[in-house]
This record gives C-alpha cells, structure tokens and sequence, in this order.
C-alpha cells in the first residue's frame, strides 16, 4: 500500500490514469452535444436567421470540467483509496502496560482487560518480558518485568479503583522498554509530564476508548426539586437516563424514578414528593457501570419533617416573640415543616417534633409511641415550662426546678451567661461559640447522677443549657431556654441553625465545610467500588470530620458514604468541582482504540460521487440540447433534487411550527360577549360532553325563566383557541381519561381564574373519593389541576354565601349528593350580630369541586324534558329542583359576587337612612 | 344436429345483406361522418337573399306595374284597395361555393400527434371543416365544389360523397401549395384553406384574379399551436415536411422572437391581401375546437352574400 499523506492507495498505478484526462480534456471539447433533427413547416419563415449569440461549437467548458471530474472520481475510486490505513510495525524490548484504572476505565474495562491481554500474549508470543503498572493505585516501588503469561494470569483480578489516578509521577521501571498506556480518556494533571517520561523510555502507544465520559455530581436541593449536576467531558449527544434508587416502603431497594437528560442537558430535576425524596439513597445513570456514574446523596437531598408546636395561640401582629419564629426561620429552607396541633401533626408522622414552651402534652400516650419508634423530640423551655415544671411530665430528658433561673436581668445581680466551649463528644463539640451569645433566664435541671451525661451544651458556669436523653428509639432533646429572643439571644446566633443541624433536625443546605465537620469522627458506611457498586464496609476506619470535608477520593478516603451519629455525609467517586475534559495527547502520539481515526475505504464513495456526476453529465446534455422541456424537465428537477437529499419537508414542518397561534373566531367572540354564556370544557368523551351542554341548556333555561339571568345557548369551550375572558363560568366535567390541557391554555386558565372567572369541577362520581385518589376520575381532576393557581379549598361552610345568593340552600345535590369544596374561608371573622352566618365580604370563589353529576340533573332534551333520570318519584324530582335551583345560586355568585353577603349590613344602612 | 335446407337458404341471405350493408356503410367515409357532427351543431337559418326576386318565401306587396301579368296581380290583397298588388318572392338563388383545401406536404404537421393531448394534423382539420362547411351548403341547397376541375360544384347530398373522397385522397405534394383558380366561375363563393405558408405571391395573384370574376370568399389559415409558439430550444435543425429545406440553429430559442415578428408580418399582409380582394381573413389553430372556426365560417359566407 502506497501512502500519500493520511491516503493510502491500493492500486496505485491505476492513478496513471489521471495523466489521460488532459487528452480527453481534447477530445470532449471536440465533439459539440449532437443537434435533434425537427420536422417543422414553418421553416419557410426561419430561413435567413442567423444565431444571434456567437457561441463557439463546441462542448460548454463546465459540461467538460464536470465530466472529467466524473472521470477523475472513477480513476480515483478504482486506485482503492483508504484514509487512515493501519500499518503495524515490529517491536522488541521489554513492554511496560499503563493502565490508569479510574472509574472512567470502569465502563470499558472488559475492553481494557482484552487490550491487555493482547499485548501480553504478543508480548509472550515475541519472547517480550512486560509489567503493569496501575497509575490509581501505584505500587511503592518501581514495578519490575516478568514474563508476560505470568501476567496475564493475574488479569481476571485486575480492577478499576473507584478514584482517579494521582498528579505525581509513579515509579517507573529502569533501562529503555516500550510503553502501551491504556487510557480512560479524561485530562488530568500530571498526565503529559508522564507521557513525556515514558515517551522518552521508547515508544509510546495510547488506546484510548471512544465516547465522552460522564458522571454524575453530587445532589442539592434546589427549589424543592433534587437537583443532579451531569458532567460529561464532551456535550452529550444522545438522551441518557438517570434513575434514582433507594428502598421501596417495604425496605426492599428498588428504581424510584427516572428523568431523561437531553443531549446538551448539564443538570437533571427530580420533582419528588418528600418521603420519595428522602428515600433516595444514590442516582445512578442507567446502564453505566462505573462509580462517577452513581451519586450517593446524603444529608443535603433529605429534608426532615419537623413539626413545630407553640404553645398558646399566636398573638397576631407579635410576630417576633412568637415562640416558634426564629426556628421558622431557621428551619424553613432545610426542612419541611407542618403546622397544627399535636393531634394532627403526629398523623403525618414527622422525624421530629419541636414544641415550643408547651407544658401540658395532650395525646401523651401517641407521643409516647411516637418517640418508641426513633422520634425525635425537641422541647424548648419557657414560661409555661418553668411554670409548670412538676411532676410527671415524662417528655424531659431531665427532672426540673420549678420556676425559673433569671440572671443578669433587671432585678438579678448576675451578669447574662455565655456558652461554655462545647465538651468533647457532644454532637456540638467543635462548632465555634459566639462570645456575644447571653442566656438571661433558663429553667433549672433538678441534680441528678444521670445529669452530666445527659447534658451536652452548658453555660459559662456549668449549669445545663442542652440535655438529652434516649426514650425507646427516639430520643428527647431539651433547650433550656426559650425559643424566642425573650430569654437568650441565642436564636439570634448563627450558632443556633448550627446547633439544630448537628442534631439532624435541619438538613445541610450545601457541600460540607471543614467547620460543620469538624470535632467529629465519621465512619464509612457504604462504599462504592470502580464500577459503582455499593458494599459494605465494616473493617474500614474513620475519618476525621475536617479531613472529609476536604477529602478528594483517593485510597485513604475512598468514596462512600460516610456517617456520624445521625448525620451522613457522601464522598463521591467524582471529585468536587473537578471539570472533565477529554485528554490531549502530544500531537504525532500513536493512539489506538475508539479514539483513534478509523481506517476508513473512500473507494465506494468516490465511485458513487463519479455516478453521480454522470448522472448531472446527463441532465445538463439534455438542458443543453433543448430536450429538457416541460413535465419532463420537472421529473428531472424532482429526481435531482431526492438524488441530493433536499427533501424541503424540514423547512415545511419549521415554517408550520412558526405559524401564528390560532385565535377565536371573530364571529364565536363576538357571540360569546353578547351575553351571558355558560361553557363546558370538552372532555374527548361524546356522551359525557352531549350531557354537559345539555345540563348547561337547561340551566340556562331555568335561569331565564326564573331570574333576570339570560343566558345565551351554552357553548363548548375549546382552551387552546378560546379567549376565556368572554365567558363567566365553565362547566368542567372529569373523566379519567381526560387529556391535560397544554401549557398555555393553562396559563390562560390561571389568568381565567384570577381575573373572577369560575370553575365548576364535577368528578360525577358522587364524591366517593372525598377529594381523594379513590376514583379514576379523581385522580385526574387532581393531576388536572395542579397546575391551576387555587387557593386552599375547604368542605362549604353551612353559611357560605352560595346557600343565599337566590335561594336559601342548604345542599347541593346534582344526581348524586355529596359535599362540595370551595375557597377556603379566613378564620378571624366573628359571625355579623343578629344574623346566621359571618361576616364575609371578599372574594368569590374560583372554583367549586365536587362529584355530584350536575350536568346530569339538570340536562333537559330538545323538548325541554329532563333528560336523566334523578333518584326516584317525588324525591327525586325534588332533588332535581334543588340541582337546579344550586345551579342558580352558583350563577348568581358568579355574577353578583357577595353581594348578598353584604346584606348583613342592611340594618345598619337602613338606620342610617331613618336618620 | 341437423340444418334443415330451408334455414340454410335463410342465413345465406342474411349473410348478403350484412355485406350490402357494410358495404353502402363503408362507402360513408368516417371524413364525411365528423363533418356531419360537426355541421349539426350549427343553427341552419333561411339563405334568402333578402330582396324580391325567384323563391318560394313571400317578401313583399308592390303595386302592380304595367308589364305584369294579369296571373301575378294578388287579387286577395287587391281587393281591399283600390289598385293592384302583384305578391313579390324572395329571391332565393343557390349560390356555388369552391372549396380550396390545401393538400401540400406541410399540411400534414401536427406539433403533437400522440399522446393525452393529441391535435390533428392541420390538413385533417382543414378537410373537416371544410366538407363540414360542405354539408351545411348543401343542406340550405347551395352548390358546393372544389376549386379544381374534378369536383364542380353542384347540388344534392351525392355531392357530398364525392367531396368526401376528393378530400380524403392521399397524395404526394410539394412542400406549399398554392389555388387553382382557374375552375371556379363568375360571381361564384371561394373557401381558401391552408397554413399559407407558400408564396404568398401565388395567393395575390390568385385572389386578384378572382376579384376581378367578382368571387368573393374567405380565408382561413389553419395553424399548429407548436408554430403559433415556437416551443423550441437548444441545438436543432429544421426541416421542412418533405426535407427539401432545412435550417440549423444552435440556440433554437433565440430566434423565438424573430420568427413571431415573421409569422405577424406574414398574417398582416395576408389580411391585406384579403381586404383588398373583399375577402375576410381568419386563422384557426388545431388545438381549439373546430365548432368556432365552423361557425367563423358560416357566418363570414353569410356575411359576404349580404
């Protein structure tokens, strides 16, 4: 084979051919395309006429030039050219095998090992003696050459290290030997000082494996989303898959989801539902073997649920002295918090309980139960505590003084107390102690022998300021001063979130520092291998706090997760802030394998190129002689223009896509703005849609019989082209199998409800569910509505203004008779004096929810006869009229508002009148 | 199964009729069949000449001149005035017409003979209509003929036949033709057919010759589409039907332009030509029915009578 360059020919005589295009360069130009011969009468008229264009008779120059490329092509093809071409040469000396062995290897790492052993049994065919040498996990010594089958025996054993490879240089054997390094394709420091060591030994070959490699960085929590940073080392061309993994209910560990990252994409969002959340152990990419490809999460992807009780009702407009305010405030961006009574909250079974100066525990008995199973409770004292304080509260770590200790305040002679340093094995031991934190007051422990070790933050002079104590699984935790500002300035430190983080209550927002660690001794946990498998790890020792939060993976740290106390902390495979990139080698560098250029044969494309031209050859033969002329000109043109692949439908699909959204029609507007019209929502179902404008018809018409409502023929509201301003109510029938509205019809929505529009949800399931997940239907009301700016729904107060506003109601049947929900209504207000119901003067409210089948009771057919059936006789009929008769009052609310809500003030309106 | 003898004779006879039969059919010619089509779509009307004179039509009373006879005198009419009325005819004369289809080689042209739009040749088109035009003369009962000596013109639908066959005769034909016009007689009517792409001096002389014998007719000039058009391009050579000219061009589309310029001059001066003999000129092209041509042609003979 004969190489030109990067070209190498296989027959390359056969370019002697190329000396011949000048003579046929010649011949061509010679022989002018041939004349067609007419039959015309009106020749008679054309005698005399000369051409006018003086045009030499002879072949066009660009005919000539594209069929001597033509020809060119097919000499060229026919030499058998092949870009790239392997050659191999021979090789003597001892063998050296780099093997850099990170967890990017992992992914090819069978590919590695049959690298390898090819150059070892090469090596051991050629009599070569060889070694390998690991470059992430470096042998002390300078490895020494042994007879390549011994190696190759030692192979199977042979894994990558979950780290990658160290910027110093390894040992390297003595004398002159040939190098093969296999690479894991990642720049690295350090790697173009050993390339050019080894480089200077004897000949260097690099393989390399082909691909971008990826990994996966460590998990935040951003925006209630978890948030997984994808670093690859070449933008991502193909979608990949990253599924997230942690134990099912059950405790058995399986996929809990899975989010497709486009290509170009850095960063992948899992929206999960808390307990899903904290449930996640690691994400992985799917179908990647390798540790950079599995992110352990930790403390920072899991948010507790911490439930916050205060004892006594808020005093409004006290914000600050609230006793719940500064752990609010603390808490609130690491943890989920829940609100509500004791009773309530230990329903939602939180992972810890705060209460807040609350000195009379209801629901003991649950609390008890609660903290038997691993609950966390955390009491802050105050002046009900230190009121309180007797016998028999059994939720105290320790026994209590009665009263409290006030020091440095205005009638005590101490100064205000600081914090002493925090003891060695405290979970606080090695936060630092603000010296201008003062505890003017605290509740006292009652000295006991269990004290000492249950105290674990004191004052300045020794008295306890945080006890603890285990109660069955759980465990109490008591601050003995209060949680607001009235008693310490603690909650105004910057220690205090600090403290509730080393109790666990409070997840880490962000990477660890060496500060948050520090004073601690963490021991690994879990840890993961080179292809990303977790094990445990029993016999491994611990790490000092500061040396973690500093800790690039490497054989003293390797990768896991590692914990202390409750506390966890991920050490991933992918070092923090390390970029990828692919490596470089110096410019001449042998590489081998996916990385390296593919020998490529060029015969085929050059011969298609020559037919190619041959065919243009033709077309333009054809042009030139005048018999390219009408429809076949055009089935010339087509089939030019599929030979060249210039199918124009992508510009089509893009011009569509770029086409003006579509609107109204003028004339539906115009119908829709006349008057009152009521609308459905077509649901895709025919018989559920026929029922619903025919229920709307007969509301309709009841409306203009009996009010001065006269609504025009109901219309079916299509949400994507509709302006929803025009109409004042929609009718919204669920069925299970609705589909979802798009993301603009959405925002429209939101725009519907928040200008005044209304919305009546009808899951015609008779409210079975509840409002809950039972029936198909609700289930897809719920995934329908999410996106919808609702405000927080309540069952109907008895003296809500929909029971007034035309008829006195006090159910709301449709076919069925359920509880309808609607806007929640605020608590302070007292009920209006001499009348039956509060005194409610704001908002109507944006939707109604409810399961009653309305459209059903109150459809009529063209006769203007009920179309359904409704219960049965008598009663029946009567639970239609009232269908109709809450139809009305839901118009009437929509169109007038609470206006009679306002009637509590006709008395008094009234007197002012008489006067 | 056995014929019995008197059957025999009956299908024998049956036999003979059929072959009578196809035999007075064939002496139709399907020429003579299309013009019959094409000449029942047109109207057929009186082809009086709209003054008194020999008839059958009644066209006016005149008081009775002396030299009348006493037996012309209408006495129904006279009764009721005081003079008499002799009862004028209309004058109805049959008129000769000669048809002059042109037979020469470029006649036979047709810019697409086959295919989903095919055209006829321009001689098939111009023997259509002119035996079609021959069908509607005899029919008002004028007598037609050709401008040659073969066929004088004379009445009756036998006239017909023999147009028919004239017309249909295939023979060999310089590439132009030009009239004979020395059969057609004083006062007569003359159809001219043809591309006219002949000498046109030919056609002057013979139309002022004729001018001068007081005949007085049209012309029509029947051209493909193709040579309307000119829808040529690239390297051609012209021929003419019979190859006896011949023009090469190596950009055929290029000379569009200066043979329209030709074929407009050549149709002006024929429209002289015509204008100053008292003739009416038309052209017809091949690819547009022949029914509006036909009709362009009944009403110019009626037009030319008047």
């Amino acid at each position: 084979m004969t190489l030109i360059g990067p070209l190498g020919f296989s027959t390359p005589w056969l370019l002697l051919g190329l000396v011949a295009l000048p003579i046929l360069w010649f011949l061509l130009r010679a022989v002018p395309p041939a004349p067609i011969r007419r039959r015309f009468p009106g020749v008679a008229l054309l005698l005399g006429l000369s051409d006018e264009e003086v045009q030499a008779e002879r072949t066009p120059w660009w005919l000539l030039l594209l069929r001597m490329a033509a020809l060119a092509a097919a000499i060229l093809g026919f030499a058998g050219p092949v870009l790239n071409p392997v050659t191999t040469g021979p090789a003597r000396g001892p063998l050296l095998i780099v093997e850099d062995g990170s967890w990017a290897s992992a992914r090819d790492w069978s590919r590695h090992i049959a690298r390898i052993d090819r150059a070892l049994s090469e090596a051991a065919a050629a009599g070569r003696p060889a070694a390998l040498l690991s470059l992430s996990d470096p042998p002390p010594v300078a490895p020494s050459f042994a007879p390549a089958a011994d190696l190759a025996a030692g192979l199977p054993g042979f894994a990558p290290k979950p780290w990658e490879p160290a910027a110093t240089l390894p040992p390297l054997p003595a004398g002159d030997f040939d190098t093969l390094w296999l690479s894991d394709g990642l720049a690295r420091e350090g790697r173009a000082d050993l390339a050019a060591a080894l480089d200077a030994r004897g000949s260097l070959t690099v393989w390399q494996g082909g691909g971008p490699v990826l990994a996966l960085g460590p998990a935040k929590i951003d925006e209630g989303a978890v948030t997984v940073p994808l670093v690859t080392s070449a933008p991502l061309t193909l979608p990949i898959e990253v599924a997230a993994i942690g134990p099912d209910p059950a405790g058995i560990e399986r996929e809990l989801a899975r989010e497709t990252a486009a290509p170009g994409a850095t960063e992948l969002r899992f929206e999960l539902p808390p307990e899903l959340r904290n449930r996640v152990g690691r994400f992985e990419i799917a179908g990647l073997r390798s540790a950079g490809a599995v992110s352990l999460t930790d403390d920072a992807t899991r948010r507790r649920k911490v439930a916050l009780i205060a004892g006594g009702t808020a005093r409004e407009g006290l914000e600050l002295l609230s006793p719940t305010y500064y752990l609010d405030k603390a808490l609130a961006p690491t943890a989920d918090l829940i609100e509500g009574t004791l009773e309530d909250v230990l329903a939602a079974k939180p992972d810890v309980i705060v209460l807040a100066d609350l000195a009379e525990i209801p629901e003991a008995d649950r609390l008890a139960d609660w903290l038997e199973e691993g609950g966390l409770l955390l009491r802050f004292a105050g002046p009900r505590m230190a009121a309180a304080s007797e016998e028999g509260d059994m939720f105290l770590p320790v026994r209590l003084r009665a009263g409290g200790r006030s020091v440095g305040g205005t009638m005590s002679w101490g100064e205000p107390r600081g914090l002493a340093p925090f003891p060695e094995g405290s979970p606080f031991a090695g936060l630092e102690v603000p010296p201008d934190v003062a505890i003017n007051t605290q509740v006292m422990a009652e000295p006991a022998p269990e004290l000492a070790e249950r105290t674990i933050a004191t004052l300045a002079d020794g008295t306890p300021l945080v006890t603890r104590s285990r109660f069955g699984q759980g465990e109490i935790v008591l601050f003995h001063v209060s949680a607001n500002a009235e008693w310490s300035s603690l909650p105004l430190s910057g220690l205090f979130p600090q403290m509730l983080e080393r109790l666990a209550i409070s997840a880490r927002a962000a990477a660890p520092e060496a500060g948050d660690l520090a004073g601690t001794t963490w021991v690994p946990q879990k840890l993961i291998d080179g292809f990303g498998r977790l094990s445990g790890a029993e016999e491994a020792a611990g790490v000092p706090g500061e040396e973690l939060a500093l800790a690039v993976p490497g054989p003293k740290t390797p990768p896991g997760l590692y914990v202390a106390e409750d506390r966890a902390v991920a050490l991933n495979a992918l070092a923090r802030g390390r970029v990828l990139a692919p490596a470089e080698w110096p410019a001449g560098q042998v590489i081998e394998g996916d990385a390296a250029p593919v020998q490529m044969p060029l015969k085929g494309a050059l011969l298609a190129l020559g037919l190619g031209l041959l065919l243009l050859d033709a077309l333009a033969s054809l042009a030139l002689s005048g018999r390219l002329r009408g429809a076949r000109a055009g089935v010339a043109l087509v089939a030019l223009a599929i030979a060249l692949g210039a199918m124009p439908q992508g510009a089509r699909a893009q011009e569509t896509a770029a086409a003006p959204e579509a609107t109204m029609p003028e004339l539906r507007a115009i119908e829709a703005a006349s008057n009152v019209v009521l609308a459905t929502i077509a649901t895709g179902d025919a018989g559920v849609d026929r029922v619903a404008l025919a229920g709307l018809e007969g509301l309709s018409a009841t409306l203009a019989a009996r009010t001065t409502v006269e609504p025009s023929a109901p219309m079916v509201v299509d949400l994507e082209t509709d302006d929803l301003a025009l109409f004042t109510f929609i009718y919204w029938p669920v069925t299970a199998d609705q589909p979802a509205p798009s993301p603009r019809a959405y925002a429209k929505l939101n725009r519907y409800l928040r200008g005044g529009g209304m919305i009546l949800f009808d899951t015609r399931d008779a409210d079975l569910a509840g409002m809950g997940t039972a029936t198909d239907a609700g289930r897809r009301l719920q995934a329908l509505a999410a996106p919808l700016d609702i405000p927080p729904l309540a069952p109907i107060p008895p003296d809500h203004v929909l029971t007034r506003t035309f008829y006195l109601l006090q159910a709301f049947p449709g076919r069925y008779e359920g509880t309808i929900w609607v806007e929640d209504t605020p608590d302070a207000t007292e009920a209006a004096e001499g009348m039956p119901f509060r005194n409610l003067n704001d908002g109507v409210t944006p939707v109604v929810i409810g399961g009653n089948d309305w459209a059903a009771a109150w459809a009529v057919d063209t006769n203007g006869r009920p179309m359904l059936p409704v219960g049965r006789g008598q009663a029946g009929e009567r639970q239609r009229e009232t269908a109709l008769r809450f139809g009305v009052n839901l118009i009437m609310h929509v169109l007038t508002g609470n206006y009679k809500s306002d009637q509590v003030h006709v008395p008094a309106l009234l007197e002012r009148l008489g006067q | 199964m056995s014929v019995s003898p008197e059957t025999a004779g009956a299908g024998v006879a049956a036999l003979g009729l059929r072959r009578e039969a196809e035999g007075a059919a064939g002496a139709l010619p399907p020429l003579l069949v299309a013009a019959e089509q094409l000449a029942a779509t047109v109207q057929m009307g009186g082809h009086g000449r709209r003054r008194a004179g020999p008839g059958e039509e009644f066209w006016q009373y005149r008081p009775a001149h002396s030299g009348d006879e006493a037996r012309l005198v209408d006495w129904r009419r006279s009764a009721r005035a005081d003079q008499q009325f002799v009862r004028d005819r209309e004058w109805q004369l049959a008129q000769s017409v000669h048809l002059w289809v042109d037979d020469a080689a470029s006649m036979r042209f047709s810019g697409a003979p086959e295919g989903r739009r095919a055209r006829p040749a321009k001689a098939g088109r111009a023997r259509l209509l002119a035996l079609a035009l021959g069908v509607l003369m005899i029919r008002a009962g004028e007598r037609v003929g050709l401008t040659g000596p073969l066929a004088p013109p004379r009445p009756g639908r036998a006239q017909l036949l023999m147009l028919a066959q004239m017309l249909s005769a295939e023979e060999d034909a310089p590439d132009y033709g030009a009239p004979d016009v020395a059969g057609i007689s004083g006062h007569a009517r003359a159809v001219f057919l043809s591309d006219f792409f002949g000498d046109l001096g030919a056609i002057e002389a013979a139309l002022g010759a004729l001018a001068d014998r007081g005949v007085t007719g049209v012309l029509l000039q029947v051209l493909d589409p193709a040579e309307e058009e000119f829808p040529f391009d690239g390297r051609t050579i012209f021929e003419s039907m019979t190859g006896a000219l011949r023009h090469e061009t190596r950009e055929a589309g290029d000379l569009r332009a200066r043979y329209l310029a030709r074929l407009a001059e050549r149709r002006d001066r024929l429209a002289g030509i015509a204008r100053a003999a008292g003739w009416q000129f038309s052209t017809h092209h091949t690819g547009d029915p022949a029914q509006g041509a036909l009709l362009w042609l009944w009403a110019a003979l009626e037009r030319g009578a008047r």
